[in-house]
């Protein structure tokens, strides 16, 4: 009875005697969910257009922050060394493009997907290269990203937020209406949407295809460049946040990962599940269940639903 | 057609390579003294402060003295990523070609290696990691892991807690929070935590960092946040470390009852969180800075001749110093180790005996150039591979490490029982486990 | 000239479906086998068999145990790693319980209780496809890792949480521990690699193979035919996750020597995915090849400086070694998406009618 209790009752007592540190957890898994969901957004973008499952999202947020950080280390302004990350990263799409997807073309999902793999390799040793192993401090202040926290008076106690953590959901929603639009709205978008729908009927309407893969890589380049800056400033930059980004695997399973609101969705019911889970009943299981939460409540998620939340619905014909 | 000469090349070039390596340690009047280091991976921000510390001091001494006692040292760096299956690989790698001593530095590696090295007759130095069980010299007699186990370690953080609540039996009702690394390196102090916990009262809570979640530490902090211990503790090792500062300064944890194991205090453990860190201790058993005759030649003969990767305004940072330190035990195992022997060109199985009657006193410490950044090496002998030597508390000021305490001497009666047991523990899930045949030199 | 099989006449059906129907072949095989047992154990250096040829042949297996699942049956996994540790955490228990038992039995046996882990993990595998299949199993995969750390009674509760191989021994001769010469483990994983890899040659090639293949082409058209899915793909599950188990059961006992929730963590799962896909999906001897390409390029490249006389620093090795790895994964999928084995039988083609190509 006791277990009974302090699975089912006890963690529910816990949120309503200490509201404060219930909405601190949901403000922290509101902010790591949006910034899993940043990583997932750069996977679904790619496979959105590509049908190429992008196992080195992670390893270009590092590659973009450390281009970032390195450029300014190298005397570089920050707001110059931001631009020429954002070049960096054109460069790298259009490389990828030529060098890795054009000679791919039409292969089964599984070679394209082990081809990022492959890549992820090649960038982590690039990276090391240039810019040496150690971890670097992310440029916050140069960048002005703002340093230090709100806190709010209430429920007894206080609820702090990190005002970095703020900048990030803003931007990251900012990122997402900015990328709406432009899937919406724009030409390039429109053609981008009649890619992910049809390659063929793309091509045969005069859509080029390597001009768009160029185009969604750099894009994934810029969610990754933004995504490092945030995960930098949280922690530091180095080769360690790739591990990170195997988090946005569940997210995009949850969310689909052909959808945009998918990912923003999944990311957040993550993010949360993850944190009140490890907050609440973590404790019961001896902590640090995070590394596993997420792929467990997602597994849920899918048993139900196969193709994810906002997923396309699966239509198999013989 | 391509294929099979790709096989063939790679089994050919692999045997050659091999006996390449085989052949060439030989060549030449030398001891050999291979570093197993990281400067890649998620833990190589720790990795390359220390293997530039442990290659540059070996190396100085190769440009200043002309190596030890007249013989250069041939200092080879394999590198390990924090690897085990690839630190076995270098282990087998270096292994032919003599080495005096091996430097695993990683626990998973040193754990894989241990039972190798009394076959091989290689010594192995785990400087303050690895198995503390391998402190008890009857049981490992090839196992060397001065100058404190992480037992020790413990002991006196707990000295000092006592020293600030004004008596440890002040600690009665009192919760202190414990942060590590979900592997084996975190969970070696649990037992004496627990012993602790038991003998003056208080209630610990243990909140697990999984190795994939280093950098996402937000709910377990939060976990720290209700709990409010009122001393955090932690044992971390990479990127887990700064994670861990910058949080514990978001929930306004009070910094100067945060103590971290000498491996949480690399300068880049604290300085991402900067100003916000100021007050986290941690212990440290070397000195810090470059104030010392030694790292001076070091910078004069080393690096301003480009001999060495360190970037000079890392030299003098913790972990640089802590690589340093480690090559003074190589060092003076291996000066030691010919002084008893008489012979210019050591072996493994002298370096051992070198190390095991290894002394470094205050004056010896002086000699070498380093006035006081160490303890003094005094008790390590045949029975005890260890010593459990002082270590001090250093604490952030926001842009360097200060010392904060005089040394602090482990509780070893409360450690030492605790090996006993755990290397007869060891033994015995580890039987037919070999006896010890080497004998025991008298220390000089 | 020399591999052709005109004039080889299968006069019984149990000649034309020998494994090995082609003369040549079975003379090969011989050969290799030869070597392997009786040159290598006589010349080869320690080196050479703890860090290249134990290695090799472990990987091998996990290859193979994967390769039956994705490349034979289509569903793609990432959990093979702690598929691993399952076997090796069991076989450490095995030997406690019982440590006078034959260790090489006690592998063997290891891979059960990894196949027993492995079918659970499965149940997922009727529902859901494709990547989310594969996302699914890293849940098993982190969740085992998990769990290597926090059950000690799986390492005997053990301060630092790993298990340490103790001396053991099959038929009197101590074949693990720091007492086994590097001969006597070398020649025991080979002798269950070949030993499983002929019962793997003949699984994929008998009935269930075939059914794996069924619902690897297309599922919902074999379950059409009368295959029972759930049982097809629970069974590649058992079957895969036993090869991973004993593979990491001999990880542990017969090429580390200890190991540790760290050494089955999601890169192991990755490093042999790399080299099913690289060696060839659906091939066993594929397998054989992607573990040796993907384990001993590096080697290969660590020995090349020192090979040509050139100094580099060991980090730096290790950085290039990322690149040229990542680069020749690439290059090699451009070349060949079929992977290794397929470059094998195009060779064989080629042979065949040489040197009078038509």
């Amino acid at each position: 009875m006791d277990i009974l209790y302090k699975i089912l009752i006890d963690p529910f007592l816990q949120m309503g005697q200490a509201p404060d540190l219930f909405v601190q957890t949901l403000w922290e898994g509101l902010v790591a969910g949006v910034l899993y969901s940043l990583i997932a957004l750069g996977f679904v973008l790619i496979f959105k257009a590509s049908g190429v499952f992008n196992f080195a999202q992670g390893i270009m947020m590092v590659f973009a922050a450390l281009t970032l950080v390195g450029l300014h280390a190298k005397g570089v302004p920050a707001f110059l060394a931001l631009a020429l990350t954002v070049v960096v990263m054109l460069v790298l799409a259009i490389g990828i493009e030529r060098l890795v997807l054009r000679p791919l073309v039409n292969q089964p999902d599984i070679i394209l997907f082990m081809a990022t793999f492959g890549l992820t390799y090649f960038l982590i040793g690039l990276g090391e290269v240039i810019f040496g192993g150690e971890p670097k401090t992310m440029i916050t202040d140069a960048l002005y990203l703002p340093r230090g926290s709100y806190e709010w008076k209430a429920f007894g106690g206080f609820v702090a937020f990190q005002k970095i953590d703020i900048a990030a959901v803003i931007i990251a929603s900012v990122m997402v209406a900015g990328l709406a639009v432009f899937f919406q709205k724009t030409r390039i978008g429109r053609a981008l949407r009649a890619v992910a729908d049809s390659h063929k009927a793309a091509l045969s309407v005069g859509i080029s295809l390597e001009q768009i893969w160029v185009i969604v890589w750099f894009t994934a380049g810029i969610v990754a460049l933004a995504t490092g800056i945030m995960w930098g400033a949280r922690s530091d930059v180095s080769f360690a946040l790739q591990i990170l980004a195997l988090k946005a695997l569940p997210v995009l399973i949850l969310g689909g990962f052909t959808s945009i609101p998918g990912a923003i969705v999944g990311g957040v019911i993550i993010g949360v599940g993850e944190k009140v889970g490890e907050f609440y009943w973590g404790p019961l299981l001896g902590s640090g269940i995070e590394s596993w939460l997420a792929y467990v409540i997602a597994l849920v998620f899918l048993l139900f639903r196969p193709q994810g939340l906002f997923g396309e619905r699966i239509i198999e014909r013989i | 057609m391509r294929l099979k000469y790709l096989v063939l090349g790679a089994a050919v070039g692999s045997l050659v390579g091999a006996s390449v390596l085989a052949s060439r340690a030989e060549a030449q009047e030398s001891i050999f003294v291979p570093l197993l280091t990281y400067r890649t991976g998620p833990f190589a921000g720790s990795g390359i402060p220390i293997a530039n510390g442990m290659h540059d001091y070996l190396a100085m001494l190769n440009e200043r003295d002309g190596g030890i006692g007249g013989v250069k040292l041939v200092i080879e760096e394999c590198e390990t990523g924090y690897n085990n299956a690839k630190g076995v690989e270098c282990y087998e790698a270096v292994k032919s070609k003599k080495p005096v001593v091996v430097n695993p530095y990683s626990t998973g590696i040193t754990l894989a290696i241990i039972p190798k090295a009394a076959v091989d007759k290689i010594p192995i130095l785990s400087m303050a990691y690895g198995l503390s069980a391998s402190a008890v010299g009857n049981e490992f007699p090839w196992i060397f892991n001065p100058p404190a186990t992480y037992w020790d370690g413990l002991s006196m953080m707990f000295r000092y807690i006592g020293g600030k609540e004004g008596g440890l039996d002040k600690l009665k009702g009192k919760t202190i929070g414990y942060i590590y690394f979900d592997g084996g390196y975190g969970l070696e102090p649990i037992p004496l935590l627990e012993q602790f916990a038991k003998d003056y009262g208080f209630t610990v809570k243990k909140y697990p960092v999984p190795p994939a979640e280093m950098q996402n530490q937000s709910g377990l902090w939060l976990n720290v946040r209700r709990d409010r211990p009122d001393w955090m503790i932690m044992w971390g090792w990479g990127a887990m470390n700064p994670t861990a500062v910058k949080e514990a300064a978001k929930i306004n944890y009070p910094m100067d009852k945060f103590i971290g194991i000498w491996w949480s205090g690399g300068d880049d453990d604290a300085r991402p969180a900067g100003a916000d860190a100021k007050g986290y201790l941690t212990l440290n058993f070397n000195g810090v800075g470059t104030n010392y005759p030694a790292i001076q030649d070091i910078v004069k003969t080393v690096v301003d001749k480009g001999k060495s990767q360190t970037p000079k305004d890392k030299i003098g940072e913790n972990l640089y110093n802590r690589g340093v330190y480690n090559s003074v035990l190589i060092a003076e195992a291996i000066r030691n180790a010919q002084k008893i022997t008489g012979k210019k060109v050591v072996t493994g199985e002298d370096v051992r005996r070198g190390f095991e009657s290894l002394k470094i006193s205050a004056a010896r410490w002086k000699e070498l150039g380093l006035p006081e950044f160490g303890a003094p090496i005094e008790a390590v002998s045949c029975t005890d591979h260890n010593g459990h030597h002082a270590a001090y508390m250093q604490q952030w000021d926001g842009t360097k490490w200060v010392k904060v305490s005089d040394w602090i001497v482990p509780m070893k009666e409360k450690v030492r029982p605790l090996l006993e047991a755990a290397a007869k523990d060891y033994v015995t899930k580890n039987q037919p486990w070999p006896k010890r045949t080497e004998p025991c030199d008298k220390s000089t | 000239m020399f591999y052709r099989e005109a004039g080889q006449y299968k006069t019984s059906y149990a000649a034309d479906q020998a494994l090995f129907p082609i003369l040549q072949d079975r003379i090969g095989i011989a050969a290799i086998l030869l070597i392997a047992f009786v040159v290598v154990p006589l010349f080869a250096s320690d080196f050479l068999l703890n860090s290249f040829l134990i290695p090799i042949l472990v990987l091998s297996l996990a290859a193979i145990g994967l390769n039956l699942l994705t490349g034979y049956t289509g569903l793609l996994s990432l959990g093979t790693g702690g598929f691993m540790g399952v076997g090796a955490f069991a076989c450490y228990k095995l030997t406690s319980i019982f440590p006078d038992a034959n260790i090489v039995l006690l592998i063997v046996v290891s891979g059960v209780a990894s196949a027993a882990v492995g079918s659970v993990f499965g149940l997922p595998s009727l529902r859901i496809k494709g990547f989310y299949l594969a996302v699914a199993t890293l849940a098993a995969q982190f969740f085992l890792s998990w769990c290597f750390i926090r059950i000690p009674w799986l390492y005997n509760y053990n301060v630092s949480a790993a298990i340490e191989v103790p001396t053991r021994t099959a038929f009197g001769i101590p074949v693990t521990g720091p007492n086994a010469t590097s001969v006597t483990r070398y020649l025991v994983a080979l002798s269950i690699v070949v030993a499983m890899t002929w019962v793997a040659s003949n699984i994929v090639r008998g009935r269930i193979g075939r059914t794996w293949m069924a619902v690897r082409d297309m599922d919902i058209a074999a379950e059409l035919i009368g295959i029972r899915l759930y049982r097809t793909k629970l069974l590649a599950f058992a079957i895969s996750s036993f090869y991973c188990g004993v593979a990491g059961a001999m990880l542990a006992f017969l090429w580390l020597g200890a190991a540790e929730s760290e050494s089955f963590n999601i890169n192991q799962s990755f490093l042999i995915l790399f080299m099913v896909i690289i060696g060839g999906l659906g091939s066993i001897m594929g397998s054989f090849f992607g573990a040796m390409l993907i384990w001993g390029l590096p080697i290969v490249l660590r020995a090349a400086p020192e090979f040509f006389g050139v100094t580099v620093r060991a980090a730096t090795v290790e950085h290039l070694q990322f690149m040229v790895v990542g680069a020749l994964i690439i290059f090699f999928l451009i070349v060949e998406p079929h992977g290794l084995a397929r470059l094998w039988q195009i060779a064989k083609q080629k042979l065949r009618v040489w040197p009078f190509p038509y």
